[in-house]
């Protein structure tokens, strides 16, 4: 089984803790002038996303997780996974809504997501910062509004629902950003 | 430079690259400069004085200087004597305040105990708006330093720290070649019980010793924890030309 040792730690390394695997997001060694060295480690349980502080003895080593991040195509949902492919080697994988949480609200058919696998299973998928949807639905809007003043709900292809401005229309492609769930822009067709 | 020491050079001086193997973090890289100083005829108290000149001198901002006992900072921070606590308190104590993983974590000894408080609980608070020498350590953590006798027995050496760093490790320095030569030996059992790479003893060291060192304090100083301090930064990487990360 392969393992780190606490001065291969750095940001961003995946290790297994309590059986869950974890991504190391910050690594501080403290050392007293002269004794016993410690890594003081910020660390994110992929799994629950929570962040946790350990503290480790120097020179202990801690089994790393078999972790990794790639980009797959969003298939379609048979209502109960989310299947994805790998664009290169057409294979498929299907994340249940822990691993796809709140980006499902996000995902459209044929859109490119980053999955983080572990084991060969989807425990996070992560869809893209900006996302073009069309608008499914949205009260009529009155001319010459600007994107400044007010705005009102509108219901996009996925089922997410933004605020928009009031000229937008039924129909529309938008621009959004899924990281704060806000409008950008209109996109040109 | 005992060596140098022993052979009649007097107070001497250099300043130059140490080597830490695995070491990096804000605070470490593997490669570093230290100032080494000694003076004969001076006692650690004396050296800390030394320290604090020097330091003081570099400073934009000249601090009050505090002298602190090892025994101090522990009753003063934690409400516990390190001297006569017992592993199992010192445990009890890090839980008490909150370490993680003080549960779970497999120390060899005592020492590693009041490693762990020292480093998470203390280190953090000395220093603020201060020059904190902290003196009088463990015998158990004499290194090469003097051990008085008394109960308990108390190492001779000193840490300086700043804004919660250390910035200088000192001692009044072992003149008892008998003496090193045991906690050479020592030494290498340790590395031993702990899987670490056996390094042959410094005969020419203890020949030094024998011959006759003169009596006399010695300190290392962080170069670039000091330019640290000067230059206001918390990253040592932001004071090296190549940190390990760009080697």
């Amino acid at each position: 089984m392969a393992s780190y040792s606490t001065n291969e730690f750095k940001g961003g390394l995946k290790i297994m803790l309590d059986g869950d695997p974890c991504s190391i997001i910050e690594n501080e060694f403290v050392k007293p002038g002269k004794g016993q060295a410690f890594n003081r480690v910020k660390i994110r349980n992929l799994k629950n996303g929570r962040v946790i502080e350990r503290t480790f003895k120097s020179g202990e080593s801690v089994e790393a997780a078999d972790v990794i991040e790639t980009n797959y195509q969003y298939l379609y949902n048979d209502g109960e996974f989310w299947h994805f492919m790998d664009p290169d080697t057409y294979e498929q994988v299907s994340a249940d809504a822990a691993a796809v949480g709140e980006s499902d609200k996000w995902l459209k058919d044929q859109d490119i997501c980053t999955i983080t696998l572990w084991n060969g299973t989807p425990i996070i998928v992560e869809v893209p910062n900006f996302v073009i949807l069309t608008v499914t639905d949205t009260d009529p809007g009155l001319k010459g509004d600007t994107s400044g003043g007010g705005g009102k709900p509108a219901t996009l292809e996925t089922g997410a629902v933004v605020r928009v401005p009031l000229f937008v229309q039924i129909g529309e492609a938008l621009k959004v950003d899924t990281r704060t769930g806000e409008y950008v822009s209109r996109a040109g067709k | 430079m005992k060596r140098l020491l022993a052979a009649g050079s007097g107070a001497i001086y250099q300043i130059c690259k140490a080597f830490r193997n695995g070491e990096s973090g804000r605070r470490h890289n593997p490669e570093f400069t230290l100032l080494e100083w000694y003076r004969p005829d001076f006692n650690h108290h004396q050296l800390m004085e030394d320290v604090a000149t020097l330091v003081n001198s570099v400073l934009p901002k000249p601090r009050a200087v505090e002298y602190l006992s090892y025994g101090e900072i522990f009753i003063r921070h934690l409400n516990i004597d390190p001297h006569h606590a017992t592993a199992l308190q010192l445990q009890q104590c890090a839980k008490q305040h909150h370490i993680t993983d003080a549960e779970r974590l497999d120390l060899p000894s005592k020492d590693g105990w009041l490693d762990l408080l020292l480093t998470h609980c203390i280190e953090p608070q000395l220093g603020q708006n201060h020059l904190s020498f902290v003196y009088d350590y463990p015998a158990s953590q004499a290194s090469l330093a003097k051990i008085r006798t008394g109960s308990p027995p108390l190492a001779e050496r000193f840490e300086l720290y700043l804004e919660g760093m250390e910035l200088a490790n000192g001692f009044y320095e072992l003149t008892d070649a008998d003496e090193q030569q045991q906690r050479f030996s020592q030494n290498l059992e340790q590395r031993c019980l702990q899987g670490q790479p056996i390094v042959p003893m410094d005969k020419n060291l203890l020949a030094a010793i024998n011959a006759g060192l003169p009596d006399c304090a010695g300190v290392a100083l962080g170069v670039d924890r000091l330019l640290m301090q000067t230059t206001n930064t918390t990253e040592i990487d932001n004071v090296l030309s190549f940190p390990i990360k760009r080697a």
